[in-house]
């Protein structure tokens, strides 16, 4: 059994949980920039994250066998302040043309508001200029689904192709949009917030497998680093059939990161 | 337009009793036991969003119609289309919206 779990941030995970998911079948992972779970004091802090993502964290990852990429931008939870989101965004281009940088992520809204929008925008712009793939974070919770909705009206202004964009995070009330907007749909597998590996194959039942997939998003917080096998798991459990499994977990991702130059996973050999 | 399909459940409906009845009897209790915990709290009831729409989920869970989870997502949403122009001064997301609008499905 080989995965890949496209949307988890390794920064802030043991070594041990690089083993933990190599043992499993791990054989790729991508990592967007996020939010530390404080805010940064000096753009030169995210200088330095930005290098940790491109430079140190593969290295980390290939020590088990993983291949590891990476996503940039300033995350919408720290681009409240436009004037210091500005002078962030302003360092990516010189990061752009590393060897595991698939484009600009996880951008998004987090409080839904002016400021984060104005940034958004800006991003999304910078993606648009420097042909890059795109990926979403959606807000939490209450703010989820007018926060889906007013991001998507951002992106589908601009000439990015919907099928090189993945709004992540969809729950049951955000994915049927999303599909029918032409974008990738990412579920996200939290024990508490967003949804159960229970809940995400009930989502593939309903609205199939097509341009989804789902990750663990493991990070500092309440997340588990296993929870893509886990839902290979309850998918096996309920009786589905390999090449499905496969599709979301492994294939699915492989078509969506395979429309960046910079991704490219042997899986025979992995 | 994507709409939900139906009997696209591998499982017919013994087994996914057999699979998840223990499973979610346990978190059927853990609900009880939830509310009779806000029984037993000290303080009078207060008019606190989470509960309110809490009780209202509890309704579309009784309702007899399905699409129940996105139905409670969306009754959990903010339904307000005016933007802050910041976040400084505002809380973080609670899982529940300022204030319930309209029919609870």
């Amino acid at each position: 059994m080989k995965y890949i779990d496209p949307h988890i941030h390794m920064v802030s995970r043991t070594t041990d949980d690089y083993q933990r998911m190599a043992q499993a079948g791990c054989i790729a992972v991508t990592e967007p920039a996020f939010w530390a779970g404080f805010d940064r004091s000096s753009v030169q802090g995210f200088y330095d994250y930005f290098r940790q993502l491109t430079e140190y964290e593969p290295r980390r990852a290939a020590q088990f066998g993983i291949q590891h990429f990476t996503w940039l931008c300033i995350n919408p939870k720290e681009a409240d302040d436009p004037g210091f989101a500005r002078e962030v965004v302003s360092l990516i281009p010189e990061f752009l043309d590393c060897p595991g940088v698939l484009g600009i992520g996880e951008i998004g809204l987090n409080k839904n508001t002016r400021n984060e929008l104005t940034i958004l925008e800006e991003q999304i712009r910078l993606a648009e200029e420097h042909g890059q793939m795109v990926l979403v974070h959606t807000p939490h919770l209450e703010d989820k689904l007018k926060g889906t909705r007013i991001i998507m009206d951002a992106l589908a202004a601009s000439r990015i192709d919907p099928g090189r964009i993945l709004i992540d995070h969809v729950e049951e009330h955000t994915v049927a949009e999303v599909l029918d907007r032409g974008f990738w749909a990412g579920m996200t597998l939290y024990p508490d917030t967003k949804v159960t590996p229970q809940r995400a194959v009930d989502i593939i039942e309903m609205y199939g497998t097509e341009r989804i997939w789902m990750n663990s998003a493991g990070d500092w917080g309440c997340s588990d680093p296993l929870a893509v096998p886990k839902a290979r798991l309850e998918m096996r459990r309920r009786g589905h059939a390999v090449e499905i499994i496969d599709r979301v977990t492994l294939n699915n991702p492989l078509t969506f990161l395979g429309q960046s130059e910079r991704f490219s996973v042997d899986v025979e050999s992995a | 337009m994507n709409v939900p399909s139906e009997n696209s459940c591998p499982m017919t409906r013994t087994q996914v009793l057999d699979a998840y009845f223990m499973e979610h009897r346990a978190r059927l209790l853990d609900i009880a036991a939830f509310l009779d915990r806000l029984d037993r709290a000290a303080g009078e009831p207060e008019d606190d969003i989470r509960e309110t729409s809490f009780r209202r989920a509890l309704e579309i869970l009784t309702d007899g119609r399905t699409g129940r989870a996105g139905r409670i997502l969306t009754m959990l949403s903010d339904q307000t289309t005016e933007l802050p122009v910041s976040a400084a001064g505002m809380k973080g997301a609670i899982g529940a919206p300022v204030s319930l609008t309209g029919d609870p499905s």
